[in-house]
């Protein structure tokens, strides 16, 4: 069977599963439909909780990205999963023991605040909104590669499906499709990595065949050399030293930690769980159920380097594998032939390169490249749109909430009915499917760099607005609201200069302190806590019920305390 | 439960936390960016260690840290008796 077949019968089975557990979990309430009636189990939510975290950008970008970037790729392995280390013992347990429905929800009560609340919706809003665009992004580019069909077409076949399960089954029904995506992503992106690298070193385990010896036909000698060798001699940098100064590595890999621990889609899955102590463990499973992915990663992008380079240098063009000109009609691939010799030329000078690949396609091209057989190649655009999908009804979920729950219900609507309250978060998840397909359509940048800002947009705004929340019991509304304000202001600001009004002052050089756009969150997670604790202690302490909420989370269980 | 249980509780709390994180920063920013140049002096296999520590062994530290805290939590919880409390809050069903 071809490929085309093996990608088309794999997608409609899957399809058909996540329609299928939608419609079996339909919710009936908006206990159901916002945190799943709190009823789920740690490992389903550990399980949910990775799908939902990892997204098109883990998925297809990332170990593209690490391929490209070598050693300075480790922020984003270290920032993703890092931040559950924050997320587990400074987040999640005391949140679930405060048992509402949202992250604005947590800072309207605990900051006794309308403009707080507020000001926490306008930020989960923002963020989920970016983030969205890049799985709609992502899923559209494995339609238009897989299934043959263009972008558009891709991005709207893929808004229908995330819309159909996320507005029967709110967050019931994404929680059980997100544990079915699980199974999928994992399966697809474990077997072409297993199948590379006893390809290429001769282990079944790409973590252990990442530091290992290449095989005869390979050239022999570890992996990693070998690589740092053919780099060399093409003129790349050594793939196992770091080119990006070691403050903004620093900077962005903590951008990226704090980030995820203040990321309101990841938030809200502790919600999910019946306790508090669920809720520690379901963070202990979602980090074990990522750390396979993300362990395997790194040596995905080490395998499709080398491989890249043994394959497309120097062979003649019209010699080209067929996947070479598959993704080639696509534009990812770009060749042009300089100097006129008929033969690919792959170096790190750009002026003598002719070989442009898209970093995207790395993970769903390396299968093709290793020569792997069809029904691989065809698993790995399942496992990408499962990826793309289920991270995508996650985020569209917290712009519902937020709309239905914090910013009607609460704040503007209080008589509405619960009837009435699920309509509107049904309406307000159509609305934002529209809009997200319109910049999947119509995207900004890279998926994993689009995404890259929305973390650190959370690291200024949610991150120490929570824990300050948490940890600080004379923390109060003055505090917390100038410092989200403050640090979501200072960090936007930045990105959109460096990005969107003077790209071309967008070096180290003009960088402050060095810091790139991406790690500019950790400043504003600072700028955040240097505005917010002066400003509380100048002006009066919390009110006596709020410093209770504090001491109440701070115990698990229903104990009163006297 | 009185005021000062609460109290000891949690300042256990914090102490079983700040000592995590400081293994957590240790590994990730200490081993895997600000000393990474000075460990990848040292190889084992085909691997350089600051580099394999940045790539593969700060996740796996990640995921044992968690589990710690988990087993000290469910110590402590115990300790002072919060566990019934905890389990009674609400049952768990697998089933939606």
């Amino acid at each position: 069977m071809s490929v085309q077949i093996w990608t088309y019968l794999f997608v409609f089975l899957t399809f058909g599963l996540y329609i299928g557990i939608a419609v079996w979990s339909r919710a009936g309430s908006t206990n159901d439909f916002y945190v799943a009636g709190s009823g789920v189990h740690p490992i389903a939510n550990g399980m949910a909780t990775a799908a939902d975290w990892m997204s098109a950008a883990s998925f297809i970008s990332m170990a593209g990205l690490i391929s490209f970037l070598g050693r300075d790729g480790t922020f984003y392995l270290m920032g993703w999963t890092g931040g559950y280390v924050l997320l587990a013992l400074l987040l999640a347990p005391y949140l679930r023991k405060f048992g509402k429905f949202t992250v604005p929800d947590f800072i309207g009560d605990r900051y006794y605040s309308r403009t707080a609340r507020l000001i926490a919706v306008f930020c989960a809003i923002t963020i989920s909104f970016v983030y969205v665009c890049g799985q709609m992004q992502g899923a559209g580019i494995v339609f238009s590669r897989f299934l043959e069909v263009d972008i558009t077409t891709g991005v709207v076949i893929g808004m229908a499906i995330v819309f159909f399960y996320a507005v029967l089954g709110g967050m019931k029904g994404i929680t059980y499709t997100q544990v079915a995506q699980y199974c999928v992503l994992i399966f697809a992106f474990m077997v072409p990595a297993i199948f590379i690298s006893i390809m290429m070193t001769g282990h079944a385990v790409p973590q252990i065949g990442f530091g290992a010896e290449l095989t005869e036909a390979f050239g022999g000698g570890y992996l990693l050399d070998r690589l740092d060798g053919l780099s060399q001699e093409l003129g790349f940098a050594v793939y196992t030293e770091g080119q990006r100064s070691t403050q903004d590595v620093f900077f962005i890999t903590a951008a990226l930690m704090f980030g995820t621990a203040g990321l309101p889609h990841v938030i809200i899955r502790f919600f999910t769980v019946p306790n508090v102590r669920d809720a520690r463990k379901s963070a202990g499973y979602a980090l074990i159920f990522i750390a396979i992915l993300y362990t395997t990663a790194p040596a995905v992008a080490a395998f499709a380097r080398t491989n890249l380079m043994n394959t497309v240098n120097n062979i003649e063009y019209s010699m080209v594998p067929e996947w070479f000109s598959k993704w080639e009609t696509t534009n990812l691939i770009v060749f042009d032939d300089k100097n006129g010799d008929g033969r690919i030329q792959y170096l790190g000078d750009p002026g003598a390169n002719e070989l442009n690949v898209n970093r995207d396609i790395m993970v769903l091209a390396n299968p093709e490249i290793a020569g792997l057989p069809n029904w691989v190649v065809a698993l790995v655009a399942a496992g990408g749109l499962a990826a793309a999908l289920s991270t995508a009804a996650g985020l569209l979920l917290v712009i519902s909430t937020s709309v239905a729950h914090d910013f009607l219900k609460r704040t503007f609507m209080p008589q509405i009915t619960e009837k009435q309250e699920l309509l509107y978060a049904r309406g307000a998840i159509f609305f934002a499917v529209l809009v997200a397909g319109y910049f999947g359509i119509h995207p900004p940048a890279y998926v994993a760099q689009v995404v890259a800002f929305a973390f650190g947009l959370a690291a200024a705004s949610f991150f120490p607005a929570i824990v300050l929340g948490i940890f600080d019991k004379r923390m109060n509304r003055q505090g917390a609201i100038c410092g989200m304000i403050a640090g979501f202001t200072f960090t936007a600001l930045y990105i959109a200069y460096f990005r969107f009004i003077n790209p071309a002052a967008d070096n180290a050089g003009s960088w402050w302190f060095g810091i790139s756009p991406e790690g500019i969150g950790t400043l504003g997670t600072l700028v955040n806590l240097a505005i917010a604790y002066p400003v509380s202690k100048l002006t009066s302490a919390p009110p006596q019920e709020v410093q209770e909420i504090v001491e109440n989370i701070r115990l698990p269980g229903e104990v009163a305390v006297r | 439960m009185t005021d000062e249980h609460a109290l000891s509780y949690w300042k256990s709390n914090l102490k079983i936390v700040l000592s995590l994180l400081c293994v957590w920063f240790f590994i990730s920013f200490g081993c895997g960016i600000l000393f990474v140049d000075a460990l990848d002096t040292i190889r084992f296999g085909g691997f350089k260690l600051g580099f394999w520590i940045a790539q593969q062994g700060s996740i796996f530290v990640f995921v044992i840290l968690i589990f710690i805290y988990i087993y000290l939590m469910d110590k402590l919880d115990n300790k002072y008796d919060l566990e019934t409390a905890a389990d009674k809050s609400q049952t768990c069903e697998d089933q939606p």
